[in-house]
This record gives C-alpha cells, sequence and structure tokens, in this order.
C-alpha cells in the first residue's frame, strides 16, 4: 500500500489512505464529500471541475490526487468564511451570474485564481480567464460584469 | 383523462397534518389561449397545493422544476403577492411526486403561464380562507379587513390584529377552491412585477446546491453501462468475466442491461473497460450531409398549418417572385449537467432522485418498468443543471431503478458526456422550402412555406399575405419512425429557430428586392399591433437607421422578429465578418420582448440573455456530425458551445403590456438568433446564408458566390 497522501483542503489537513493515482474529481465528490465540485466532461473541456491548486485554477478532472500531495486545495466550499460570502460569490448572487447554477462553483473559482494572480483584470484579461469555463444557459455577461465589480471595486480577491 | 392527483391529495393532507391546505384545480379552458394543450395530452386541470402550518411557515408545492429558468424565484412571488405574505415567508417544494400536484412537465414557457394563474388562484383563496377566519374573531365583517405581510389587521384599528400562523393554529381545514377569489391588480403589486433576490443564488454560488449526482446515501453504487457503440446497432455477445473479476465490482447482465458497478465511478469505469461486447452494425447509412435529401424524399404527406386565398393567385400576383431552400443541423441541449439519477429501493418503494423535466413522467415510466404501481415510486428532482427540455426524456432514472432493485443497493446513474450526446434527443435537422412574391408597392403577396423534420413551431404567418399556405411534414412529435437517424424531442423553442432562420431570411431576401430598408418593409407588412410594438421598441433601442442596400463594409446589421410562447421579439444584431477567414464575431445584440405582464423583470431579462447566448451556439457553430448511427462529436472538444470571447453586448428591452396575463419567457429571444446573424452577415458581405450553423467554412463559400 502506497503512503498517505497529505495535503491542506480548504485550510485544514487532509490525510487520505487511497489509492494516490485516483482522480481528484471523484476523490473529492465520494470520499469527502464535497460535490460542489462538478462533472461536466471529463476531459478538461468546460470548466466545471475547477479547483485551486496552489494559487492556480487546475480541473479537478484532469489532476490526480498524487498531485496534490503536500499542496493547498482550495474548492467552492472553502471560499466563504463562518457563513460570510466571499466578495466574489456576493457579487455572482448579487448580478445574476448564474442560471442553473451547475458550472457556477468552477466559474467562481477560475475567477478567484484569476484576481489572485491579477487583482484588477481588464474586461478582456476577465474572458480570457473564463474563456476555459463553459455555461449552457447564457448566463456570461453577468459573470464578467459580477468579477468586474469586485475587482475594479478594489475589493481584491480576499476576504481582507 | 382519469385525474392523476387523487391519491396524491388524499396523502398530502395526510403527511401535512394541521393547519389550511388549499388545494386549487383550475380548469384548463380557464386559461388564456392554452387550450391546445388538451390535444397534447395534458391533463383538463392545472393543480396548486398551498399549505399554512399551525406554527405560521407557509408551504407552496408545485410539480415543475427548477433548472436555472428561476421558476423558483416567480412562483414564489406570484404566491406571495396574491396571499399577502413576504417572500422570505414562503418555502417552496418542487417536483417531489409525494407531495406536490400532478404535472405534466417543465416545458414550452408554460409554468408562469398556466401554472402561474393557479398559484395565484390558491393564495388569494387562502387570503379569503384565512380573512374569514379573523372576521369571525374579530366580529368585524371581510370587508373591515384588511392584510399584509401575512397579518390580518382591522383596517380602522391597526392594533386589532392577527398573524397568518395565529389564525391557522388548531385549523384542520382542507378547502378546494369553488369560490373565485380576487387577484391583485397590476397596480396593487408589491411582490409582482420587481426582481427580488433568486431564492436559489447563496445555494449556487457556495457549492452547497444539491444536483441529482450530489445525493449520498451509504453503502450506494456508482453504475456504467454497456452502450452501443452506433444508433441501431444491438448486442450479440458480450463477455462480463473480466470485469466481474475485478475486486469490488458489481456485474448486472440482464438482456438489454448490461451494467458494471462499483463504490467508486472511477472503478466502474476501468470495469467497463474489461467487458467485452460484440454489436451487429447499424443499418443507417445517414450522414450529416446526406440527411437533407433523405429528411424531403422520407417526407409523410404534408399537413396545411395555415393557409388563405390560393398559391395560383399569389402567383399570379407577383411582380418578384424568390424560390429559396432553407437548411438546419441536429443540434444537442448540451446542459452542463448531464442525465443524473440515483435509485433507493426499500421496503417495496422506489425512491428516485432525477435530473428531469417530468418529475411525473418518470415516475410512470420506473413503475412501468419494474411492473410497479405508480404509488409505490416517487420521484424527488433537486436541482436540475440545465435542461432545454433535453431532460423531457428520462431513461437513466429507469435504469438506476432496475439496477436498484436487481443489486438491493441505492444505484447512481450519471451519464458521461459521450453518452449524453449519443443519448440526446437533438434538436431535429430541417429542410425549409419557401417560394414568395411581393407585388410592385413592396407588398407581400404569395407566401408558399414547406417545413420538413422541424415542425411547425415558428412557422405563423404574422405578416399580412393575402395568399399563404405552411406545409408541415414530419412533425418531430409524429415522424414516421426511422425518419431522423436518432432520437429528437423538444429543444429551446425546438423548430422555432429552424422556421425563422428560414422565414426571416426570406423576408429580408424580398426587402432587398423591393429596394425597401429590412424594418421598413417589415413595418409595412405587418398590422399585428404587438409585433409592431416590439420591431419599433427594438429600431429605437438599437438606433436603427434605414438602409435600402446592404452596406457590404464587413460590418453589418440584421433584424428579425417572430412569435413564441404568446410572447413577441424582435432583435437587432450586430457583427463584423473577417472576409478572409469566413469567421463572424457577432458584437451587439438588441432584444424587444413583449411578454404580457412581467412577474420578475430581471428574471426576464436573464432568460432573454441566455436565449441569445446560447443562440450563437446554433447560428455559428453547433451541429452534431453523424455517420450511419455513429456519433462523430461525444465532448465539447468538437461539438463547440459559444464561450466568453463570443459573446455580445447584449441589451435587453421589456416592452409593456400590463392588460394580457403573463407569457412565456423561457424560450421567445432565441428563436430568432439564427436569422438575425444571417441578415446581418448579408448586411456585411451581401453573402446569404442558407445553412446553419453558419461556420466560417459556409461563410467564405458564401461569400465567394457573391
Amino acid at each position: 500500500m502506497p503512503d498517505p497522501v497529505r495535503f491542506t483542503l480548504n485550510d485544514r489537513p487532509v490525510t487520505l489512505d487511497t489509492d494516490p493515482s485516483r482522480t481528484l474529481l471523484w476523490v473529492l465528490r465520494t470520499d469527502l464529500e464535497l460535490t460542489g465540485t462538478k462533472y461536466g466532461c471529463g476531459v478538461g473541456q468546460c470548466g466545471s471541475c475547477t479547483v485551486v491548486l496552489d494559487g492556480q485554477a487546475v480541473r479537478a478532472c484532469q489532476t490526480r490526487l498524487r498531485d496534490v500531495a503536500g499542496k493547498r486545495v482550495t474548492t467552492i466550499e472553502g471560499l466563504a468564511r463562518d457563513g460570510t460570502l466571499h466578495p466574489l460569490q456576493e457579487a455572482f448572487a448579487e448580478h445574476g451570474g448564474f442560471q442553473c447554477g451547475y458550472c457556477t462553483p468552477g466559474m467562481i473559482m477560475s475567477a478567484y485564481a484569476m484576481v489572485q494572480a491579477t487583482p484588477a483584470p481588464s474586461t478582456a484579461r476577465i474572458v480570457e480567464g473564463l474563456e476555459g469555463n463553459l455555461c449552457r444557459c447564457g448566463a456570461h455577461q453577468r459573470i464578467v460584469e459580477a468579477i468586474a465589480t469586485v475587482t475594479h471595486g478594489g475589493v481584491g480577491g480576499d476576504h481582507d | 383523462m382519469t385525474n392523476p392527483t387523487m391519491m396524491d391529495r388524499r396523502d398530502f393532507v395526510k403527511v401535512l397534518g394541521g393547519g389550511i391546505v388549499v388545494l386549487i384545480r383550475l380548469p384548463l379552458e380557464s386559461i388564456a389561449d392554452l387550450r391546445g394543450l388538451q390535444q397534447r395530452g395534458y391533463p383538463e386541470d392545472v393543480n396548486a397545493y398551498l399549505h399554512i402550518a399551525e406554527d405560521g411557515r407557509i408551504t407552496l408545492f408545485s410539480g415543475k422544476i427548477e433548472m436555472g429558468q428561476g421558476v423558483m424565484t416567480s412562483l414564489t412571488q406570484m404566491a406571495a403577492e396574491d396571499l399577502g405574505a413576504a417572500l422570505d415567508a414562503i418555502h417552496i417544494v418542487m417536483g417531489d411526486t409525494d407531495t406536490c400536484p400532478y404535472d405534466a412537465g417543465t416545458w414550452g414557457s408554460l409554468t408562469t403561464r398556466m401554472f402561474g394563474p393557479a398559484v395565484r388562484a390558491a393564495a388569494a383563496q387562502a387570503r379569503l380562507i384565512l380573512t374569514d377566519l379573523a372576521a369571525q374573531r374579530f366580529g368585524v365583517p371581510r370587508s373591515a379587513l384588511a392584510v399584509e405581510n401575512g397579518v390580518v389587521f382591522v383596517s380602522a384599528d391597526r392594533s386589532r390584529r392577527v398573524s397568518y400562523g395565529e389564525l391557522a393554529k388548531g385549523q384542520k381545514i382542507t378547502h378546494t377552491v369553488d369560490e373565485k377569489a380576487v387577484l391583485r391588480a397590476v397596480d396593487q403589486f408589491r411582490v409582482m412585477g420587481h426582481s427580488p433576490d433568486r431564492l436559489d443564488r447563496v445555494a449556487k454560488v457556495t457549492g452547497a446546491a444539491k444536483y441529482a449526482g450530489d445525493i449520498r446515501l451509504p453503502g450506494m453504487l456508482y453504475a456504467r453501462l454497456v452502450r452501443p457503440p452506433a444508433h441501431g446497432a444491438r448486442l450479440t455477445r458480450v463477455d462480463t468475466s473480466a470485469a466481474g473479476r475485478m475486486p469490488g465490482v458489481m456485474v448486472v447482465n440482464q438482456g438489454d442491461l448490461v451494467a458494471v458497478l462499483s463504490s467508486d465511478p472511477e472503478r466502474s469505469e476501468r470495469a467497463l473497460g474489461a467487458v467485452n461486447a460484440e454489436f451487429t452494425p447499424s443499418a443507417s447509412r445517414l450522414t450529416t450531409e446526406t440527411i437533407f435529401d433523405h429528411l424531403v424524399s422520407a417526407a409523410p404527406v404534408a399537413t396545411v398549418r395555415d393557409s388563405a386565398g390560393s398559391v395560383e393567385a399569389g402567383r399570379a400576383a407577383c411582380a418578384q417572385s424568390f424560390d429559396l431552400t432553407w437548411y438546419d443541423g441536429y443540434v444537442a441541449h448540451a446542459p452542463m449537467e448531464p442525465h443524473t439519477a440515483l435509485a433507493n429501493f426499500e421496503n417495496g418503494r422506489m425512491t428516485v432522485w432525477s435530473s428531469t423535466q417530468t418529475p411525473f413522467g418518470t415516475r410512470a415510466a420506473v413503475a412501468r418498468a419494474l411492473g410497479q404501481p405508480p404509488e409505490s415510486v416517487r420521484v424527488i428532482t433537486p436541482y436540475v443543471g440545465g435542461g432545454f427540455g433535453g431532460k423531457s426524456a428520462g431513461p437513466q432514472a429507469v435504469e438506476a431503478a432496475r439496477l436498484a432493485k436487481i443489486t438491493g443497493r441505492p444505484v447512481q446513474v450519471a451519464w458521461t458526456r459521450a453518452e449524453e450526446f449519443f443519448y440526446d434527443t437533438f434538436r431535429p435537422a430541417a429542410v425549409v422550402k419557401v417560394v414568395s412574391g411581393i407585388d410592385r408597392a413592396g407588398r407581400i403577396v404569395l407566401w408558399d412555406y414547406h417545413v420538413f423534420g422541424a415542425g411547425a413551431r415558428g412557422s405563423d404567418v404574422f405578416y399580412d399575405v393575402p395568399n399563404k399556405r405552411v406545409r408541415v411534414s414530419g412533425e418531430w412529435g409524429g415522424a414516421p419512425e426511422g425518419y431522423h437517424p436518432f432520437a429528437v424531442g423538444p429543444w429551446r423553442a425546438p423548430g422555432a429557430n429552424t422556421n425563422r432562420f428560414a422565414a426571416e431570411q426570406q423576408i429580408d431576401v424580398m426587402a432587398r428586392a423591393a429596394g425597401m430598408d429590412p424594418l421598413a418593409f417589415r413595418l409595412a407588412n405587418t398590422t399585428d399591433r404587438r409585433m409592431v410594438s416590439v420591431l419599433e421598441a427594438v429600431g429605437k433601442a438599437a438606433g436603427w437607421t434605414a438602409a435600402a442596400a446592404p452596406r457590404k463594409t464587413g460590418q453589418g446589421r440584421g433584424l428579425a422578429c417572430g412569435i413564441d410562447a404568446g410572447t413577441y421579439v424582435a432583435l437587432v444584431a450586430d457583427v463584423t465578418v473577417n472576409r478572409a477567414t469566413g469567421h463572424v464575431k457577432v458584437d451587439r445584440v438588441i432584444c424587444a420582448q413583449e411578454m404580457g405582464v412581467v412577474v420578475n423583470p430581471e428574471g426576464a431579462r436573464m432568460q432573454m440573455e441566455g436565449c441569445v447566448a446560447m443562440g450563437l451556439g446554433y447560428a455559428l457553430a453547433e451541429e452534431l456530425r453523424f455517420e450511419n448511427g455513429r456519433m462523430l462529436d461525444l465532448n465539447f472538444d468538437t461539438y463547440r458551445l459559444p464561450r466568453f470571447s463570443w459573446m455580445p453586448r447584449i441589451e435587453t428591452v421589456l416592452v409593456a403590456n400590463d392588460g394580457l396575463a403573463p407569457q412565456g419567457g423561457g424560450e421567445p429571444a432565441i428563436i430568432n438568433m439564427g436569422a438575425v446573424v444571417a441578415n446581418a452577415i448579408h448586411d456585411a458581405t451581401g453573402a446569404r446564408m442558407v445553412r446553419q450553423p453558419m461556420t466560417p467554412e459556409r461563410v467564405l463559400t458564401a461569400i465567394r458566390k457573391t
């Protein structure tokens, strides 16, 4: 049996005694019951499973468990703190940046990684940063507005 | 049709216990313009349940489902309005067949039009009952009382007040509405006509919202099923022995149902890879390119949907006539959430959590497949991750239920994206042949329209044409077996997208030939006041400047209009065409919509924007490619959905018409997306696009022909 995989998940240490070649998406969704991260295509084409790994947006369906060993993983469940929504979550809610909501966790996590790297992205940069995330309901315009409100408002990408 | 709700009603009242229950049966004929639905198998009445519990909790029960269209919020708004309660005082339960009234399905932009009146009637009736209880309590007539935020008070003395909860205490009233309660008038609206925060917003931005694939039960298994490589291929031999030897893998092999199951979806996938299955080849020889000839040659006898005057008289009156044929391919729904279900069999009862637009249809299908009475099956619909018509059918629920019964364990069946592209019920491919003509004054005098494959929706002739004939061959609900090489079905205003693509370009062709501006030509040829109002509104919002001839500058502006779900819509689009590559960028879309009373303006705008964004896909890129029963597009790498960089600036205009009950909002704005982009491409280049989607390759070919 290989060594357990240890990593930080939503600011908490996690130790998993399982096959490290398993895909992060399914480990999150089954073993850890964190179902906010969604399956949409399984081949990294839709962005529904986006999580943030050491500050970078990655596709959980293309990430092995062993790839996150010793690293920090943030999922949609880790954004709100003590019942307070992250400014990006507030903005998505406020601007109607969702409809069916299925792509929303991936959208917000892509945006979260983007604003950490670029605290005040231009609209063009926001569009570029979300290009890998599909939304079938057509909330695109409001999603861009939501992110722009947060970042141009100078709130930055974190609670503080 | 026998009333399918009787059993539900008895159970329902038993389950809820005390308080006040209002059951509404609204005869379908009382809802304007919806009588035709009965012919489509809808029951004769619409039901709504409302419960005011002894602790004051108010619950609205609806067989409708929330798939992003926002009806969780707008239905609750309607209940709050006529109940006289605050929006947040009402809890809504949707799509649960054990507690909600029967509903045929969430489709056709019908929730607001059809179920809305029942909700409002139930809420208004509850308000009457509660007001009468207060009248008894205070010893005053009903007319001396007023209601505000769930409190009844004496108008002349506001200190004499009692809450709905206090009134419901100790009551066991089950009331089926007979007296017609008065609904709040538009000018008195406090909750309707406003855009409160969506009730699903926090759940959806935090990842807490549960979809069918997110439900977890102890001991549950994740199933993968053996699938044919092509439509029409039949399983001839299967060897599951290698899969069965894998640790933790369970195999089910029962005729048409061959599945591998385990507690880990990835292990199930590996086990599926170890199954050896052989199939007969498909007999289908149709392809993406040969389908159009087939749709015409194999067409069933046409139904005449509309006619006036005579085609011969029309031909004789023409100064110029136009004989054109338009083509459209198969389009997928591609909701971000694939079809998913979890089934659990316990004590003879089957419970299925399913991503479906038809919980009651799913219950019937599961019951049939299991040979159980429908009462022993419960379908619960969590949040649905997009439907667009594609989740009207729900075979995954039956698959999960059968496997759960066989294995005795909870079983999840979640289609992969490839399964989703294979088993989707596509928007049908179609051919539209139109012969039309104008007289010397630019009046349309002939409209001879024949649609093959797409059906009648959106083929309405709202232009004033003295000689017209609309023929429909192969309406998708009634197309003969084998007409389409795989399943087709409801989509977002399915055939209307094809019919408007053909009709509104045909109109543009005539406008140009008449030497008239496209907006002026349309206004000169229709006296339909609602159509005139949206055309004028979109022209004004867009800053339309009349142009009789196409600009041909590489930048263009198009116009298109239509009617869907009782709603009138007109769009203007600005495009930039790269004449070297054929690439089309839609820069700006302005959409004017008149939909009667607007229940939730922001919600209506979100639907309009969604329609524009989704419509870009079929206009520019989406077409399911296939060959001999095989699907050639099985994921988003080759089946391309609109992405952020494709998005135009979208502006929405709601044209007021408060004299008309609320009409449909989920679909109308999408129906013209193909036509409006095509007309803009013509303005930009002089090229006419006869086939959707308008890919760069096809745009280039069309430009070269000019």
